[in-house]
């Protein structure tokens, strides 16, 4: 009966034993997110208050620091081309045969009309680095169980002081991220959904943004193809290519 | 002289319609010029006075880093207010704003926008700031006339508004609109949100910064502190200036073509009487006047044409200007959003300069074409002229 009564109080402490910590849980979502190189094929279709848009594009990426971006359709968007190198970016259009840097205010404006800014493109770091993880409890969703991991900004400096991830128990992959004002106010809704696995690892190929303050129903972001950790060659992350 | 001018208006009245014509479109030119040049000078009146009053105060002191026309400066362009400026501050001798970017969200559409914050008890510049000091649930805010119009907002309206802090933190929050102003400075009411400064520096983290400190009448400091550069009203503005310099040199082509028109058609009188009245010009002649004395009396007609002009253009002119400085001339819809500060009827001003300068001109160009013609009386032959025969 003694013996009985310790294990049972020891169960609890076991149980939690097997909960992971948040650094834990954001280590594998990196295991499964992160990525050396990527190509990808994609569209994104952005649902405004009048019509929907859909857009198409090829992106080669190299880790978070560079991305290039050519978008194939509609006619009236292909041609443009983007470069973001760490925290710049430059956009060209084949209208104006000109290349622009966004930077300023700029970066605030929305990406191609979606519920994207720039600015949330420009997000480099890596949240392990920026926040403080804690697992503040789990939930369904989209009948997964997910563990609830609260966000803390570590600086003052990082964008989002605050943001909630919904992460997959079983395949650590966050099915939902909420990204909050400094106020606690809602700002944007990330979901995550058609978890494949690809190479080992399972990523998410259709996502949708919501930008909380506007009006509409967010936009699709759905991954046609992706190669991982293929060779880029290093003259495609530069100015000279936008015009080519 | 005295002969010359009875004998050239006794000539001009005895013609009839031909120079009542010619007077009356030279008086139409006299009205219009001086109408159109008292527009602008009510334009510019109007406008600098609106600014002083809206915007610029009495002179500007601007954080070193900030250029208005460069957005990407913003971030940068705050600092802590140096002391030498406390005085005026507390005194209500300077206005502090503090300037940030961000979004707003009416009805759910984004809208990039400047907020600026200001102290509600200011009085250097007319802006309704008292208004921020209302009680509300939410912070108050003011705009204008035409960021309302551009956000479809209405006073009492909740709205949200997005910006980020000193660290690039973004943060949230509603706001309630609690006035309306109507002004016709644009760099105070276009794009942009105005609330109180305590406000706006606790929302970017920035206490004790401003962007620019709005300088009043009584104010005295006048040069460069450091960080801080003088902004004196003829580099504020000197964009208001430069435009309305445009506005003069193309209205001057305008006139340039009427002008050329009514000079055409004195021309063409003159060279028609010369032609004529040969046989007169020999009678004068003949009967004791030298050709220069003849050619005086039809240079004086012809320029007499202006003189009368003078007069006519009074009869109708003057009670035509007094009616426009009391109604104003109301200028097309959307002006006001070309981003500088038209009021929406502008009230001529009619300087006595204005005026002589126009007569002045008119009457000497007039002359000028009146006595072209009448040169080739000096080459007249006095006997042939009396028979009539053409020389």
């Amino acid at each position: 009966m003694k013996r009985f009564a310790l294990i049972i109080f020891f169960i609890p402490a076991f149980i939690r034993a097997q909960e992971p910590t948040g650094k834990e849980i954001l280590e594998r979502i990196d295991k499964n997110m992160a990525y050396k190189s990527a190509i990808t094929t994609s569209k994104m279709v952005i649902h405004g208050s009048r019509q929907t848009r859909t857009i198409e594009a090829k992106t080669w990426g190299i880790g978070d620091e560079k991305a290039f971006t050519e978008y194939l359709a509609p006619a009236r968007e292909k041609g443009t081309k983007m470069l973001k190198l760490e925290d710049q970016l430059w956009i060209y259009s084949p209208g104006s045969d000109r290349t622009i840097q966004i930077s300023g205010h700029m970066l605030r404006q929305s990406l191609m009309g979606s519920d994207l800014s720039y600015e949330d493109m420009m997000d480099n770091n890596e949240m392990i680095e920026d926040y403080h993880a804690t697992v503040i409890g789990s939930e369904v969703f989209e009948e997964r169980d997910c563990w609830i991991v609260e966000l803390q900004a570590k600086t003052a400096e990082v964008n989002y002081q605050i943001r909630k991830i919904w992460v997959d128990k079983i395949r650590y992959i966050p099915l939902k991220e909420e990204l909050f004002a400094k106020s606690g106010k809602l700002l944007k809704r990330m979901e995550l959904s058609n978890i494949t696995k690809i190479d080992n690892r399972w990523f998410p190929k259709k996502m949708i943004f919501k930008d909380m303050l506007k009006r509409g129903d967010g936009t699709e972001f759905i991954i046609e193809s992706i190669q991982f950790n293929v060779n880029i060659p290093e003259y495609i992350f530069s100015k000279a290519s936008l015009k080519k | 002289m005295m002969l010359s001018i009875k004998l050239a208006y006794r000539n001009l009245v005895g013609a009839g319609l031909r120079t009542w014509l010619n007077v009356f479109v030279l008086s139409f030119v006299y009205v219009l010029i001086i109408w159109h040049y008292g527009v602008i000078d009510g334009w510019n009146y109007q406008a600098k006075k609106d600014m002083r009053e809206w915007e610029v105060g009495n002179g500007q002191y601007w954080q070193q880093n900030y250029d208005p026309y460069d957005y990407f400066t913003l971030e940068e362009s705050h600092a802590i207010i140096p002391e030498s400026f406390n005085i005026g501050i507390t005194g209500g001798n300077i206005a502090p704003v503090l300037i940030n970017q961000g979004s707003v969200y009416p009805d759910g559409r984004i809208k990039s926008m400047i907020l600026k914050g200001i102290d509600p008890d200011q009085k250097v510049i007319a802006l309704p700031t008292a208004a921020l000091k209302a009680e509300s649930e939410e912070m108050p805010v003011i705009m204008g006339r035409r960021m309302a119009k551009s956000c479809k907002l209405k006073e009492g309206d909740v709205t949200t508004i997005r910006w980020r802090d000193v660290n690039g933190t973004f943060d949230a929050k509603e706001v309630e609109v609690v006035d309306i102003f109507d002004c016709d400075v644009p760099n105070v009411d276009a794009g942009q949100i105005w609330l109180s400064i305590e406000d706006l520096r606790e929302m970017m983290q920035a206490p004790g910064e401003a962007t620019l400190l709005i300088l009043g009448e009584e104010s005295e400091i006048k040069e460069d502190i450091p960080g801080w550069e003088y902004k004196d009203l003829d580099f504020l503005m000197s964009e208001m200036d430069e435009m309305i310099k445009i506005k003069r040199i193309g209205g001057g082509f305008l006139y340039l073509v009427l002008i050329i028109l009514a000079m055409l058609a004195i021309f063409d009188t003159q060279v028609l009487s010369i032609f004529r009245r040969q046989k007169e010009i020999g009678t004068y002649i003949a009967m004791g006047m030298t050709r220069n004395q003849v050619v005086s009396l039809f240079t004086v007609e012809g320029a007499m044409h202006a003189i009368l002009a003078v007069i006519v253009g009074a009869v109708y002119g003057i009670p035509f200007f007094l009616w426009q400085m009391k109604v104003g001339f109301s200028m097309p819809a959307g002006t006001d959003d070309m981003g500088l500060a038209i009021a929406e009827t502008i009230f001529p001003v009619y300087g006595i300069g204005l005026i002589l300068v126009t007569v002045l001109l008119v009457l000497i160009i007039t002359t000028i074409v009146s006595y072209m013609p009448a040169r080739k009386i000096s080459k007249m032959n006095p006997t042939e002229a009396i028979k009539g025969k053409i020389q």
